[in-house]
C-alpha cells in the first residue's frame, strides 16, 4: 500500500513538473507573461527537486547501507552547487552573460554524462535498448560539457583565437569513429555478457575520454562571431542528453523537459545560421576567415572621420534616429550612455528607434538584453524584418560597433562571402554616423563599402567615451539656448 | 492495481516525438528580442538533469558510484539555480515606455506610433 501511494505521489509530481515547464516556457511568448512564466517553471523545478527524495523509500537492497551518507552527500551538493551558482547568476555583468550561459549548458551536459557514467560502471542499464541509449546521452553529454567548456573559455577572453591545425576535420572524424566504436564496443560485450579486451570500468573511461576530446576539438576551430549558432547547438545537445538519461531512468519529466529544450536549441540554430545566410555544417567545419581571400574589389570614395560633438548635435536637429548597436557596443559597456543620449533626444523632439539584427552580439538576442539593463523600453526595439522597410524615410542612422551587418555587400557583392546575408538597410538613410574603434575590418574581414559612402561619416573611438562626448556636447547646446 | 508504466519500446518515442513537435511550437512563439532569456530559460528546464542525478546518487552503492553522482548533482544543481537566477533577473529588465520609473510626459511619439504594430507581429 505504501509503495503504491509513493509511485503514485511520485508520478504525480513528476507529471505537475512537466505541465509547469510546458506553461512555464509558453508563456515566454511574450515580455509581459515571460516573468511569471519563470515563476511556474522555477516552481516545477523546486517540487521536482523535492520529489526526488521520495526515492529514498525506494531504492533498492545494495544502496540501503549507505542510504545516510547518500543523503547528506545528495544535500550537500544541492546547496553548493545551487548556492554558487545563483550567487554568480545574480552578480555577472549582462555583457558576460553568453559565457555563463555556456558554462550553465556545460554543466547540464555534464550533469547528464555524470548521470550516464553512474548507471555504466553500476552495471544498472537493463536490456540492449537501455544501454544503447545511456550510452548516445553519454556521448552527448560528453560533448556538450567539453564543447560548452571551450566555448565559454573563447567567450571569456581566455582562448583568444581560433585554433586550427591542418586535417582538422579528418582527425575530428576520427575521433568520432573511435568514440563510436568504443561505445559499440561496450555495448556489444555488456549485452552478450563476453569477456572484453580490456576491463569494463576501462572501456567506460576510455570512452568518455574520446567523447570529452571530440568536443574539444570540433569548438576550438570557431570563431567568436558563430559563438551563437555554437551555444545554441549545444543548448540542443544538452537537453537532447537529459532527455536520453530520462529514458535510462524512466523518469519522463526529464524526458519531456530535454526533448522540448532539444527542439528549441535546434530551432534557435536554425534561425542564427539563416541570419548568417550559411548552413550549419558551414559553421561548424568551415573556417571563415580563411575563404575570404579574394581579390579586393575596389571601393569610391574615402572615410570621412567627424567630431563626435558635431555628430551629436546633427542628431540633435533631426527628425528620426534609427541606432543600430553591435558587438562594439557591449565590449566597450556603452548601453547606459547610449540610452542617456538618446533619452536627450527624445527630449529634443527627435524620434529614436533601435534597430536590432539576429546575430548581432555574441548569443541569440544579446544587444535586446543590453539594451533592456540601460533602461530602453522594449517597444523602441525593433527587429530587423519589423524595421528594415523604415531606412529609406529615415534622417540619421547611428551605428555603433556593428559592421557586417550593415554591409551593404550582402546585397551588391556577389563575390562577397557575406552575399545573400540579411542586413540593416542603413544604407538607404539620408544621413550614417559610424562610431568605431578603427580604421580595420570586421569579423568577416572584408571592407564595407558603407562607411565609403558619401553620405557616411565615421566617429573614431571606444564607444562609451564617444557617446559621453556627444551628450556633451547636446547639453552644452541646451544651456547655450537657454542663457 | 498496478501503476507502474512501462515505458521501454514506444511508449518512450511517442514522448519524445511529441515533446520534440510541443518544444518547437512553443519556442517558434518566442519573439526574438527575448531569445536570450530564452536560451538561459530553456538552459534551466535542462536542469531538471538533477532530479535524475539525485535518483542516482541516492542509489548508488559504490564509492565509484557516490562521487560520480556527487558530482552529477552538483553540476545539476548548478545549472538549475544559475539558470533560474539569470532569466529571472534579464526578463525583470523588460519594461514598457509607459512603466517609466522615473519620466513622465516626454514626448514619444515613437510609441504611439509603432508600438502597436510591433505587439502585434511579434506576438
Amino acid at each position: 500500500m505504501l509503495a503504491m501511494m509513493l509511485q503514485l505521489t511520485i508520478g504525480a509530481v513528476d507529471l505537475a513538473v512537466a505541465f509547469l515547464f510546458m506553461f512555464g516556457l509558453w508563456r515566454m511568448s511574450s515580455p509581459v507573461t515571460a516573468p511569471s512564466g519563470m515563476n511556474f517553471a522555477g516552481c516545477g523545478m523546486v517540487a521536482a527537486v523535492f520529489g526526488s527524495f521520495l526515492y529514498v523509500f525506494t531504492i533498492g537492497a545494495a544502496a540501503k547501507p549507505h542510504l545516510a551518507v547518500n543523503v547528506l552527500l545528495a544535500v550537500a551538493a544541492l546547496s553548493l552547487g545551487g548556492g554558487v551558482a545563483w550567487w554568480s547568476g545574480r552578480k555577472v555583468a549582462l555583457t558576460a552573460m553568453p559565457q555563463l550561459v555556456a558554462l550553465l549548458n556545460g554543466m547540464g551536459g555534464g550533469a547528464a554524462g555524470a548521470i550516464a557514467a553512474v548507471e555504466l560502471f553500476g552495471n544498472k542499464a537493463q536490456g540492449g535498448a537501455q544501454l544503447i541509449v545511456a550510452v548516445l546521452g553519454a556521448l552527448i553529454g560528453a560533448v556538450s560539457l567539453s564543447g560548452s567548456l571551450i566555448a565559454w573559455a573563447k567567450l571569456d577572453g581566455i582562448l583568444k583565437k581560433p585554433l586550427r591545425v591542418r586535417g582538422q576535420q579528418l582527425l575530428n572524424a576520427v575521433i568520432l569513429l573511435a568514440t563510436v566504436a568504443v561505445g559499440g564496443y561496450f555495448i556489444f560485450v555488456a549485452s552478450n555478457d563476453l569477456e572484453p579486451l580490456m576491463t569494463e570500468p576501462h572501456l567506460i573511461e576510455l570512452f568518455f575520454g574520446c567523447a570529452l576530446i571530440l568536443g574539444i576539438l570540433t569548438t576550438l576551430p570557431i570563431g567568436g562571431a558563430d559563438m551563437p549558432v555554437v551555444i545554441a547547438i549545444y543548448n540542443a545537445f544538452t537537453g537532447l542528453a537529459v532527455g536520453l538519461e530520462g529514458f535510462v531512468l524512466q523518469i519522463p519529466a526529464l524526458m519531456i523537459a530535454g526533448m522540448v529544450v532539444g527542439a528549441s536549441g535546434l530551432l534557435l540554430t536554425l534561425l542564427m545560421a539563416k541570419a548568417m545566410n550559411r548552413s550549419i555544417r558551414n559553421v561548424l567545419f568551415s573556417n571563415f576567415g580563411a575563404v575570404t581571400q579574394r581579390k579586393e574589389r575596389s571601393i569610391n570614395g574615402s572615410l570621412k572621420p567627424v567630431e563626435a560633438a558635431d555628430a551629436g548635435i546633427f542628431m540633435r536637429y533631426a527628425t528620426s534616429v534609427i541606432v543600430v548597436p553591435g558587438y562594439g557596443l557591449a565590449v566597450a559597456q556603452g548601453q547606459q550612455k547610449l540610452y542617456e543620449f538618446v533619452k536627450l533626444l527624445q527630449a529634443a523632439g527627435v524620434g529614436v528607434r533601435f534597430a536590432i539584427h539576429p546575430v548581432a552580439g555574441r548569443m541569440p538576442g544579446q544587444m535586446d538584453v543590453l539594451l533592456a539593463e540601460a533602461g530602453v523600453p522594449y517597444d523602441l526595439i525593433f527587429q530587423l524584418e519589423d524595421i528594415n522597410d523604415d531606412f529609406a524615410a529615415t534622417d540619421v542612422v547611428l551605428v555603433i560597433g556593428a559592421n557586417d551587418v550593415v554591409n551593404p555587400a550582402a546585397h551588391t557583392d556577389k563575390s562577397s562571402p557575406i552575399f545573400g546575408m540579411p542586413i540593416l538597410n542603413a544604407d538607404k538613410a539620408k544621413k550614417i554616423y559610424v562610431i568605431k574603434r578603427g580604421e580595420g575590418k570586421g569579423y568577416a574581414g572584408i571592407e564595407n563599402e558603407l562607411f565609403y559612402a558619401d553620405n557616411c561619416s565615421m566617429v573614431y573611438g571606444d564607444a562609451q567615451a564617444v557617446l559621453v562626448k556627444m551628450i556633451e556636447a547636446v547639453r552644452a547646446l541646451g544651456t547655450a539656448v537657454a542663457a | 492495481m498496478n501503476f507502474q508504466i512501462d515505458m521501454n519500446g514506444f511508449v518512450a518515442l511517442y514522448i519524445f516525438m511529441l515533446a520534440a513537435f510541443a518544444g518547437w511550437v512553443i519556442i517558434r512563439g518566442v519573439p526574438a528580442i527575448l531569445h536570450t532569456p530564452l536560451m538561459s530559460g530553456s538552459n534551466f528546464v535542462h536542469g531538471i538533469v538533477v532530479v535524475g542525478a539525485l535518483f542516482a546518487l541516492l542509489n548508488a552503492s559504490t564509492a565509484t558510484e557516490q562521487a560520480i553522482g556527487f558530482i552529477a548533482v552538483l553540476l545539476g544543481a548548478g545549472n538549475a539555480a544559475g539558470g533560474y537566477a539569470v532569466t529571472d533577473r534579464m526578463l525583470a529588465m523588460f519594461r514598457l515606455s509607459g512603466n517609466e520609473p522615473k519620466r513622465r510626459g516626454k514626448p514619444r511619439h515613437v510609441r504611439s506610433s509603432h508600438a502597436g504594430a510591433s505587439a502585434s507581429k511579434k506576438g
